[in-house]
């Protein structure tokens, strides 16, 4: 539709970030003396620049970061794709920690400072695929999950991993509805947490996470359906059982633990076989696994996908 | 001047006054479309736009009967045919957003979920049912059906109020707050057209006054209307 409508050049598209960004702006203006004298930490909108360049790259035209921080899927603001780019601003992303525990060697409270620092930080362009059957191409920055569990020490029943969002209702206003079960829960199994495509992630698109993006760390697991890419962690818990995600608790019928993506396992309201790019006119066919199979198959040998959805 | 009670002339401007207030959600889209301004997922937008306001105005046609007997207000049921019209205009809207630019007249993929998506089938069979509604709309139609067979066609009006519903709590993933209120306002309505059945089933039929004033109007009636009500005013 856009480019239907769209014959024109956006003014974003030609004009550099710093000169639209309001937050940048903003900052410009303030100049430098007012920021001489905040601590040195990282806000949305702040640079985040990427140590080392990535393998991981593709050729799709990235989705414009107007769309990627201003239509997305964080229901502890709002339940309207819309809501969170408007909400967000009440989530305090300082002092924050990431408590690593459940069945390993070495169970620790990680400050955010200390975590931005753990490994290189790299540009990843990913593909999201949204169980909604819309997609994004998104330049992620952040380092691999497999860095900080290594850091733990896993255990020998460590079979799982479980992510827990923050829950906060006064900073994040869409958990004061019942929509889902608060906190937000999702889970992975060890082999997938550790596959070096499972992102820890701690900016987009050069800069540190917008709020409404899931800052200030989230998990970026490419081939999966996007909900399975937990926001604002505060909590990674390795485990010997499976989880129980929230979306698993919301409706065990329609998704499942695994919710790799797959065009052959329709959604049972919905058709997966075909997605929507944003800023595409015509739907495109949807990819095993998003287009990951060749990396992430065999993580799945064996394994019949219609039973584990 | 006995708001009861409209003259030709009021009745006229207020008709004219609905008929832009009804185009509104039309022309907002075609703004926001014209200055980019429909978000991310345009198609979507537009979608869940016209979904909404053909939902909308489906509750405001059904109301018309209802608010009529709770007001007294006559001439509201003269504004039901220009309401029931826009309800198919957002729907035909609705529709049309679908079959061009979600699916491109992908007539297979269409087909595939019309049979195979729940959310799809009802809302498509109300779709259908509202078609030969809007054809039967004018007053040539209405003298030739009759004014009971097109009193019991127009009742299909109901079915495809529940039927847009549903559709509507089907689909979306979690949040059925939207549907819910769409739902409660339904089914208000209905309470207020049981409550009047029942109780004119308890009356004996009397020769209807509005007939010999509002003679159109009459015809589009879909009960018989409340004696009583309207002869004590």
């Amino acid at each position: 539709m856009k480019k239907l409508l769209d014959t024109r050049i956006q003014p974003s598209e030609i004009t550099p970030r710093e000169l639209y960004d309001r937050r940048h702006f903003m900052q410009l203006a303030a100049g430098a003396s007012l920021t001489a004298l905040l601590p040195v930490q990282a806000f949305a909108g702040d640079a985040l620049d990427a140590a080392k360049t990535s393998a991981y790259t593709l050729a799709d035209e990235k989705t414009p970061l107007k769309d990627i921080t201003h239509y997305n899927n964080f229901y502890e603001f709002s339940t309207d794709k819309e809501g969170p780019a408007e909400l967000a601003h009440t989530l305090k992303t300082r002092p924050w920690t990431v408590t690593v525990e459940g069945e390993v060697h070495k169970p620790k409270v990680f400050d955010i400072e200390e975590l931005l620092k753990l490994a290189a930080m790299e540009e990843r362009i990913y593909r999201l695929r949204c169980v909604e059957a819309w997609s994004m191409v998104i330049p992620w920055i952040g380092y691999p999950l497999s860095e900080l569990i290594k850091q733990v020490e896993p255990t020998g029943n460590a079979k799982f991993v479980e992510f827990t969002t923050l829950y906060d209702p006064m900073q994040m206003p869409g958990q004061r509805s019942s929509v889902l079960e608060w906190p937000y829960v999702e889970g992975l199994r060890i082999d997938e947490a550790m596959h070096p495509l499972a992102l820890l992630t701690f900016g987009l698109y050069g800069q540190v996470l917008p709020n409404q993006n899931g800052a200030p760390i989230r998990i970026t697991v490419p081939w999966k359906y996007g909900f399975k890419s937990p926001k604002s962690i505060v909590k990674i818990r390795l485990t010997e059982q499976q989880p129980v995600s929230a979306w698993m608790k919301a409706g065990p019928e329609e998704y499942g633990f695994y919710s790799n993506v797959n065009p052959d396992i329709d959604h049972p309201r919905w058709s997966q076989a075909k997605e929507r790019r944003i800023g595409d006119f015509f739907k495109r066919p949807t990819l095993p696994f998003n287009g990951y199979a060749e990396q992430v198959a065999h993580l799945y040998a064996n394994m019949d996908l219609k039973k584990y959805f | 001047m006995n708001i009861k009670y409209l003259d030709d002339q009021s009745l006229s401007r207020v008709k004219t006054a609905l008929f832009l207030l009804a185009l509104l959600p039309c022309l907002q889209l075609i703004f926001e479309a014209l200055s980019y301004s429909l978000g991310a997922n345009p198609i979507e937008k537009i979608t869940r736009t016209t979904g909404y306001w053909t939902l909308t105005f489906l509750i405001i046609t059904l109301s018309a009967t209802p608010l009529r007997r709770l007001t007294g207000w006559l001439w509201l049921i003269r504004l039901r045919r220009m309401l029931g019209l826009f309800t198919f205009f957002y729907v035909s809207l609705h529709f049309l957003t679908y079959l061009v630019l979600d699916q491109f007249f992908d007539w297979a993929g269409i087909l595939k979920d019309i049979i195979k998506r729940p959310y799809i089938t009802v809302g498509f069979s109300s779709f259908l049912l509202m078609i030969p509604l809007a054809l039967t709309s004018t007053n040539s139609m209405i003298k030739k059906l009759g004014g009971k067979n097109w009193r019991h066609l127009h009742q299909l009006t109901y079915l495809a109020a529940v039927g847009g519903v549903i559709h509507y709590w089907w689909l979306v993933k979690k949040d059925l707050s939207k549907p819910l209120s769409f739902a409660l306002i339904l089914a208000l309505l209905f309470s207020i057209r049981l409550f009047y059945i029942v109780k004119n089933s308890n009356k004996t039929k009397q020769a209807d006054p509005i007939k010999s004033a509002y003679p159109a109007a009459n015809a589009i009636q879909l009960e018989s209307p409340s004696e009583e009500h309207i002869k004590t005013h």
